[in-house]
């Protein structure tokens, strides 16, 4: 039975990447649900229409990484995905759901007539539920999640409640920093003015929350603490929330300086930044703070195979996707609305 | 009243919901970007613009589909986990890894390239776009064979160890991926697909040809679809047989259920009608015809066919509903074959394109794919009852520790939406059924007419807020 747990440490390198796919996954879906977001809000219809075209080739691909992230914690820790599935069985379902209305948009907007403002509606709050099912999941699991022997011990809505709600606003925010950011880079004129302007208030949310969350996880758990106070630790982790302010800044003035592309990559970076002091203070657990990622990893051999087409796959996705935003790139023309079938 | 619901039964309805609801896409999208690939290369062969036509036509009507496929499929990823964890768990180690790899080799090529087919038509070189119909082609077919071999291999299990902890561990990937039933069940249902299709594309073209419009287009559809009734449809009856067997050796019981048949008996006759009765054990008002069941499943008029009665009353399937969705599948299949000697015997008398009645004939079959497909799942799947992995694990020890009340809500809520928005998907279909291909439409690199357009545009500019 081949198997490469003789030479490489399978359960790090699984935790790693299918944290980098998540990441992927919030970034990527995280702009083109942001778009979704701010939809309703745009000043016309030839917005609108800009702002849809602008991600229409790539959202599919897109939302490819959240399968992946499903279906991947399935393949490299099938116990922690038996286990936070059905403990968030109404946030995750009311997700896939809000995924579902968002999706359907797409298709169903750019050929209906009579009826275009019944799929804004739809585009508008499927993203915005996704967005907030999503935030309110990470709240509910970085408090912790009940469990018993092999399977989820907890009730039906201990998901819910004041913590997980805010951070799912605070999510709703992030992504609209980033749908803002992108409409700002791939539009132009009255679109991207307007998109400048979201941008800008997004970032003030995103500012606060960043805040919030960064006081309260410490407060919330006493091992957090430990593990960002204690010294030297303290000195290794300053850079992130440091950077985080840095970001913070450039973006606003690049807003106000009229940049067009870095706002969008900056608000990438204060992601990162983010996911990365939450990805630390749940080290090292994958259902936390019960089930670590060496007790839930799958079978050596499976997690072998799927290493071996993920080392030769990802590179090539990756290349493949990037030319396929390399073949739409620069600013959505309004000419360019009649292409092929959209 | 909700918590009394017994969520083993309301996840299954759940699962057989949502799975049914999603089959009805890909068994049209596997066999349509097939179609849509041999279109645009007969186009770039011929230069003969009907093809690119018909291709621009049938792109929109793809997009509609794959984008309810894509939506409804997200959705099975993770269910697996809300309603079978434990099944996730226990089979994690293979199902895991099987899926994982229809997510990169398959999801990102589709998704990607879809993007490049759909809105790229002006954008990339005439090559280039071909090269992206072909890969999302491919990319159907490659999700196929992954979703495919988990499957199968829930059926007839293969290359594994059960540890001791009630863990399924992989001992052998190429027995678990080419597991017993898999290279049957790939190739049954890859043809289905594109029989699915190649109807579907019939009855539009014959309803074109009924009322007149579109002629050189309808004849490219009627003519191209009447190709696979004619070589592809028998062909699937010689499929569907090999599938047969291979049941009938790995799942014994299913092949008992779809044959009605309660006593082991020898020389076992085919029963052509009956009313299976689970609790009498016996199949009523049975029309029987001598003999033929032995003869199909041992090649022998004398052969020895096993009984239900052979396993416990609980290791029994549901027997009426695989009886039935087997009659259905396989009568609909009966009624493609005709319509491929119909065709041809139209096609040498020089009436294929001319005959009212074979017009009337192809629009009703036009669902007759999407109706075989799903019953022929219902065979297999109730069939495999009451294993989720036959043998291994039962399904009503396979589900997740939720309460009975979130499930028939969640249920609830994707019957509403699912109706909503198959309602929709269906109404923009239709449109653009009516709207049929348009001429010239598709000329590479110039813009089309834009006349009608900018008034449009003009007229919304007006009252465009929603907030």
């Amino acid at each position: 039975m081949f198997s490469f747990e003789g030479f490489l440490d399978l359960p790090m390198i699984w935790y790693v990447l299918i944290g980098t796919a998540i990441f992927l996954y919030v970034l990527l879906d995280g702009f083109d649900l942001g778009v979704g977001i701010l939809f309703l809000f745009a000043p016309t219809d030839q917005c609108r229409d800009s702002m849809m075209r602008s991600i229409a080739p790539f959202w599919d691909g897109n939302e490819t990484w959240l399968v992946l992230g499903g279906g991947g914690l399935l393949a490299a820790f099938p116990l922690a995905y038996a286990v936070i599935m059905p403990a968030f069985y109404i946030p995750v379902i009311l997700m896939l759901l809000g995924l579902i209305f968002r999706g359907i948009a797409f298709e169903f907007r750019f050929k209906a007539g009579r009826f275009r403002q019944v799929w804004d509606y739809s585009f508008h709050f499927g993203s915005l539920l996704a967005a907030l099912m999503q935030g309110i999941i990470v709240g509910a699991f970085v408090q912790g999640i009940e469990v018993s022997g092999r399977s989820y011990a907890g009730g039906s809505f201990d998901w819910l409640n004041a913590y997980s709600l805010m951070t799912g606003v605070a999510v709703i925010f992030g992504y609209a920093l980033l749908g803002a950011t992108w409409v700002v880079m791939k539009t132009d004129g009255q679109t991207q003015q307007w998109a400048r302007q979201s941008a800008s208030y997004a970032l003030c949310y995103q500012a606060l929350f960043l805040a919030i969350v960064s006081v309260s996880m410490p407060i919330m758990n006493a091992d957090i603490r430990e593990l960002w106070f204690s010294l030297p630790n303290f000195f290794f982790l300053l850079p992130i929330p440091m950077i985080s302010l840095v970001f913070l800044i450039s973006i606003w003035r690049d807003l106000h300086a009229g940049r067009e592309y870095r706002p969008f990559f900056l608000s990438f970076g204060l992601f990162l930044t983010g996911y990365l002091g939450i990805a630390i203070s749940m080290w090292p657990y994958v259902v936390p703070f019960e089930i670590t990622f060496r007790e839930a990893a799958a079978a050596p051999s499976s997690q072998s195979l799927m290493l071996a087409g993920t080392a030769v796959l990802l590179p090539v996705i990756l290349g493949y996707m990037g030319y396929v935003y390399y073949i739409f790139r620069g600013k959505v023309g309004r000419e360019s609305g009649h292409e092929g079938a959209y | 009243m909700l918590e009394n619901l017994d969520p083993v039964l309301l996840a299954r309805i759940q699962f057989a919901f949502t799975v049914s609801f999603h089959i009805i896409f890909p068994s049209f999208t596997i066999g349509l970007a097939s179609w849509l690939a041999v279109l645009e290369w007969r186009w770039l062969r011929t230069g003969n613009p009907v093809y690119a036509d018909v291709y621009q036509m049938w792109v929109k009507i793809f997009a509609v589909t794959f984008g309810m496929g894509v939506v409804s499929g997200v959705v099975l990823s993770f269910q697996f986990g809300t309603n079978w964890s434990i099944l996730s768990d226990a089979g994690g180690n293979i199902l895991g890894p099987l899926l994982g790899y229809e997510v990169i080799t398959a999801f990102f090529l589709e998704a990607s390239f879809l993007g490049v087919m759909l809105a790229g038509w002006n954008r990339v070189g005439r090559r280039l776009h071909f090269a992206a119909t072909v890969l999302v082609a491919a990319g159907t077919l490659i999700s196929a064979f992954w979703i495919l071999s988990a499957n199968s291999w829930m059926h007839t299990p293969d290359g594994f160890r059960v540890g001791g902890n009630g863990l399924i561990y992989p001992t052998n990937w190429l027995e678990i991926i080419f597991n017993p039933s898999f290279p049957y069940r790939f190739v049954h249902m890859v043809v289905a697909a594109y029989l699915t299709t190649a109807f579907t594309v019939a009855g539009i073209g014959a309803f074109y040809l009924w009322r007149g419009r579109h002629i050189p287009h309808a004849r490219v559809m009627l003519g191209m679809a009447m190709i696979m009734a004619i070589f592809v449809a028998p062909m699937q009856l010689l499929f569907g047989d090999m599938h047969g067997l291979n049941t009938l050796e790995h799942q014994p019981a299913k092949v008992s259920a779809m044959e009605g048949l309660w006593e082991t008996t020898t020389g076992a006759p085919l029963l052509l009608f009956g009313w299976p009765d689970q609790d009498a054990e016996v199949t009523r008002y049975a029309l029987e015809v001598p003999k033929l069941s032995s003869l199909i499943l041992t090649h022998d008029f004398n052969g020895e066919v096993k009984g239900l009665k052979a396993w416990r009353a609980d290791e029994r399937p549901p027997v009426a509903m695989v009886f039935w969705t087997f009659r259905i599948m396989v009568g609909l299949g009966l009624l493609m074959i005709a319509t491929g000697l119909m065709a041809i015997i139209l096609y040498f008398r020089k009436r294929l394109f001319d005959t009212r009645l074979f017009q009337y004939w192809c629009m009703a079959l036009t669902p007759a794919g999407f109706i075989a497909v799903l019953a022929g799942w219902f065979v297999t799947e109730v069939g495999r009852q009451p294993w989720a992995v036959q043998g291994l694990l039962r399904t009503e020890d396979a589900i997740s520790p939720v309460v009975g009340t979130s499930v028939a809500l969640s249920l609830a809520a994707f019957v509403v939406v699912y109706v909503f928005v198959f309602g929709a998907g269906s109404y923009y279909i239709l449109h653009l059924i009516g709207k049929g291909p348009e001429n010239g439409e598709a000329d590479y690199g110039g813009q089309e007419a834009a006349g009608s357009t900018e008034v449009y545009d003009a007229e919304r500019e007006k009252g465009g807020r929603h907030v």
